[in-house]
């Protein structure tokens, strides 16, 4: 008796606490929160803060034009410190506890595959900005950065035209997980298609954090006195890459004579080097801070001031990156499809996403697939310039479609170029 | 005579001398979008004004050549702009100035178009630095420019180095008998650049030889060999060098460890955070120097030195005092506080200046290296802080072996009632030795900051290694963290070579378990009666 007026009692209580949770919700629902899952320490931290203020700072201007659909939004910052499983964790504390409309996050692919399934298993939204490996294509997330066939395999055709250098040997070195490893096989794939002999390609990998690039700039040197013309291919993500490029300049290796293409290292990156022995070295991106055109100086005078307006640290010297750019589109992109869903339902606004277009700072009006989740972007190859700025010395004449599933992995070729649908 | 050296050159080089200024018509291709056309122009400019050009070259080279509108401009400093053909200030600046970026096959021809107008020098440093520079990258095309240079050298040294040039330069002459003889004059090369070029003779190209005389080739295979021969030679040597550094480094982050743990017994987690706390005094110094003293920032370091011991020795002393004290004897519980202790230190650092790495930049003096031979290059740094880390074994040796403290430390390890008996404070003994290995992390994490990245977490990665040192070098024994230390280095070092870094550090772990399991006491075991064991 007393046991069943106790459930009542609870069951009373649990029904005016849903009511009551309700009201408040319709209360909460004035704002449209938005995630952001950025690694703000450890080895990741020196690329991921400055994704994190770029989202913040999109979100501060869309705000103060009067927020989306007239709601404000209100960002959630979370901190998966550089730990994988730690992004699987915040992720689903964005998306079960915060109820996020939408993620804005991740750099290494590692962290991204840890999100994906609670994304998938609660039907969220994530907008990853960063160039990858390919080889997925998910219903819930929007590919911002770019694919092998936008960045990669460009960066090494440009290595073997006459004004790269014509280059006939690679060393592919790389961070060891899965973006660098399937980057490379791509790679090895593709440079066989072109005649270079696997005697030709040394593969080489260093732990995340690695700081002793000693050995591998020495094997460096080996390899490229070995035989004809030599370039670099790299994946080195994180920190590591400030103690290889202090090494690659103390030692001495010129960009005439073995150039380093990197696909990680961008104008943030090379804050803490001294630029002047790495001069010629190169990058691809789909998007370089030097770029001159009308979006991009708004873009980075926004950034400045941004930088400044929240004291970040070095802000009188702040830079913009790729990455930073695939954010900032990323955001606008979100923001257009909500508003022609009229509604922040994930799957009304990934309907909503085919299609979509922006001027963005790399100069290009870019457009969202109708089908692959992925941008059409434009690639430019840049040369590490002394003030650590870079140089662009080739580009392609417009976007360039993406091809997450690359021709070069055998199988690929029977894989549908669109996410599985629900 | 420098004067008359130069027009010699100039005349040599065939060219009328009256010319003040450079046309503009030739400047103008610099600006071309187009490599070729762009390299051709450079080769004119050369021929036509070889005196005018160098400085357009120089500045075109720098990245501080521009086009404003359609006329060629320098960049000078503080925003002035000069005519690149006639060398005059433009007032006021031009608007619009934009500038004429280079890629790298530009670079290179312009490296070897300055480097060949340099060969004419008056002074022999700058030829003899300009000859060096044309043995990177001669090739045909320079070959009538080495002759003329050839024709009046002087310089024994230099001569042959341009007649190692000239050798490369006319691997494709058409005669094979100049090709046998630059084949066989490059056998005395020791440069890589050049053993790469001679194989590309070996090779086939589909069915036919690239170089079609088998006599040429059987030179070049014999040329080869006698430059592989040293190249092999510096391979070693560099390998050799990089585990020194790398022996020295574990031995900077260890030394610390030798005297807390190794001869004070307490097992000391937070270790790892004290080379933090000496990294970054390194980053503050920094920022003191570039805020106030910014003529002297590249002496930084120096000063940082001693602020990174005090600061480290400081921090050590108030966790003694306050923590570890009340914890001799008991090392587990010593484990768990110096670990919350580490935790805390992070946190703190985190707090106070952010949880991203911060920039630590080397000072000029410790970038770049000095070139042994033309494969073996060792850095300044790395140079350093061998230097650096042997002065500090032998500071820390005396101050074990000489200074009065040093006596106590080693009564109180040896024998610490007997001590206390005959008068020595164990107390505050404890307390400064403790501070003392402290300081010594904090010395490590100063030279640290130099070569990694300076983060609140950065201890966490040399704690292992730290422990590894020790213990493998044998608890209480400063020889034994020094041998393992450079064994250490020099071991992963050459394993590096052949297996990569992930599966080399997984191989050193290995060994460490098995070496442990089998000679538990380290390297080298202390001698001696313990009361305690």
């Amino acid at each position: 008796m007393v046991r069943r007026n106790f459930m009542k009692t609870i069951s009373a209580v649990a029904v005016t606490a849903a009511f009551g949770l309700n009201s408040f919700g319709a209360l909460a629902a004035e704002t449209i929160k938005v995630g952001v899952l950025h690694s703000l320490s450890g080895t990741m931290a020196i690329s991921e803060t400055a994704l994190k203020e770029t989202v913040l700072m999109a979100i501060d201007e869309i705000n103060s034009k009067g927020g989306v659909l007239g709601r404000k939004l209100e960002p959630v910052v979370v901190d998966p410190a550089s730990n994988w499983p730690l992004f699987a964790e915040k992720a689903r504390q964005l998306l079960s506890k915060d109820k996020v409309a939408v993620t804005f996050g991740c750099w290494t692919s590692v962290s991204r595959k840890s999100v994906l399934p609670v994304y998938k298993e609660l039907n969220g939204l994530l907008f990853y900005p960063v160039q990858y490996e390919g080889e997925e294509l998910e219903y819930n997330v929007f590919y911002t950065g770019a694919a092998p066939n936008q960045q990669a395999i460009p960066a090494v055709e440009y290595l073997m035209s006459k004004d790269g250098g014509e280059a006939k040997r690679f060393v592919l070195l790389g961070t060891d997980y899965v973006y660098p490893r399937t980057t490379n096989k791509i790679l090895r794939a593709f440079l066989k298609s072109k005649g270079v002999a696997d005697a030709d390609i040394m593969e080489e990998y260093t732990p995340f954090g690695h700081s002793d690039y000693q050995t591998i700039i020495a094997k460096i040197k080996k390899f490229s006195s070995e035989g004809k013309k030599t370039a670099v291919v790299s994946t080195i993500n994180g920190d590591s890459n400030v103690p290889f490029y202090k090494e690659l300049g103390n030692a001495g290796i010129k960009a005439t004579d073995v150039p380093v293409v990197a696909f990680s290292v961008g104008e943030e990156e090379l804050r803490g080097v001294d630029t002047k022995p790495l001069v010629g070295h190169l990058a691809s991106w789909n998007y370089f801070m030097s770029l001159k055109n009308p979006e991009n100086d708004k873009f980075t005078k926004l950034y400045r001031a941004w930088a400044v307006k929240q004291k970040l640290p070095n802000a009188d010297k702040a830079v913009t990156n790729d990455p930073m750019e695939a954010t900032y589109v990323g955001v606008y992109m979100w923001k257009q499809a909500v508003e022609k869903a009229k509604s922040t339902d994930v799957d009304k606004v990934i309907a909503a996403m085919a299609g979509q277009t922006f001027k963005a700072p790399s100069g290009f009006t870019i457009k969202m697939d109708e089908k692959n989740h992925h941008l059409h972007k434009p690639v430019f190859i840049g040369e590490i310039k002394a003030d650590g700025q870079f140089n662009v010395v080739w580009k392609t004449p417009g976007p360039v479609r993406a091809q997450p599933w690359s021709p070069y992995i055998p199988g690929n070729d029977k894989k549908k170029d669109q996410p599985e649908g629900k | 005579m420098h004067k008359l050296r130069v027009l010699l050159a100039v005349c040599l080089l065939g060219i009328s001398c009256a010319q003040a200024a450079i046309d503009p018509e030739l400047l103008k291709p610099l600006a071309d979008d187009d490599s070729d056309r762009r390299i051709a122009a450079i080769l004119a400019l050369v021929e036509a004004a070889p005196e005018e050009a160098q400085p357009v070259l120089k500045a075109m080279a720098e990245d501080s050549l521009a086009l404003a509108g359609e006329r060629v401009v320098v960049l000078g400093e503080g925003g002035r702009v000069f005519d690149a053909a006639s060398n005059r200030e433009l007032t006021p600046p031009p608007a619009g100035v934009e500038t004429i970026g280079i890629n790298n096959r530009v670079r290179r021809e312009l490296a070897s178009a300055l480097a060949a107008l340099r060969l004419f020098s008056a002074e022999r440093a700058v030829r003899w630095q300009a000859a060096q520079e044309v043995n990177q990258n001669a090739d045909a095309k320079m070959l009538p420019l080495l002759e003329r240079a050839l024709a009046v050298e002087q310089d024994a040294e230099i001569r042959s180095r341009l007649q190692l040039a000239r050798a490369q330069a006319s691997l494709g002459a058409s005669d094979a008998g100049v090709r046998l003889d630059a084949v066989r004059t490059l056998g005395e090369s020791s440069d890589p650049r050049v053993r790469q070029l001679l194989l590309s003779l070996t090779e086939k190209r589909g069915d036919t030889w690239v170089e079609t005389d088998s006599a040429v080739r059987a030179a070049a295979g014999t040329s080869i060999r006698s430059i592989e021969e040293r190249l092999a030679w510096a391979d070693n040597l560099g390998r050799a060098f990089t585990g020194l550094s790398l022996g020295s480094i574990l031995l900077l982050a260890a030394l610390g460890l030798a005297i807390t743990y190794g001869v004070m017994g307490v097992i000391n987690m937070a270790h790892g955070e004290l080379l933090m706390v000496g990294a970054y005094s390194a980053w503050a110094m920094q920022s003191v120097f570039r805020a106030h003293l910014p003529a002297a920032l590249d002496w930084y370091l120096l000063a940082a030195i001693p602020v990174g011991f005090l600061s480290a020795a400081l921090v050590g002393v108030l966790m003694e005092r306050i923590v570890i004290r009340h914890l001799y004897g008991r090392p587990l519980e010593t484990l768990l506080a110096t670990w919350g202790i580490s935790l805390f230190l992070m946190q703190v650092a985190r707090t106070l200046f952010g949880a991203q790495n911060v920039e630590v930049a080397n000072p000029s003096w410790m970038a770049g290296g000095i070139e042994l031979l033309p494969n073996l290059m060792l850095p300044w740094n790395r140079i350093i802080i061998v230097a650096f880390s042997i002065a500090v074994l032998v500071a820390m040796w005396a101050i074990l072996n000489l200074s009065r403290l040093g006596m106590f430390v080693r009564a109180v390890t040896q024998n610490r009632p007997m001590a206390g008996c005959v008068g020595v404070p164990t107390g505050r003994v404890d307390t400064l030795a403790f501070g003392l290995g402290a300081g010594i992390a904090g010395l490590g994490g100063v030279a640290l900051s130099q070569i990694a990245n300076v983060g609140p977490d950065m201890g966490q990665g040399y704690i292992v290694d730290s422990f590894m040192v020790v213990v493998l070098g044998g608890v209480g024994q400063l020889a034994g963290a020094v041998w393992a230390a450079l064994g250490l280095g020099v071991f992963t070092k050459f394993l590096e070579g052949w297996t990569g870094a992930v599966v080399a550090k997984i191989v050193v772990l290995v060994i460490i378990i098995v070496f442990i399991q089998k000679r538990p006491q380290g390297l080298f075991a202390l001698k001696g009666r313990f009361v305690e064991s």
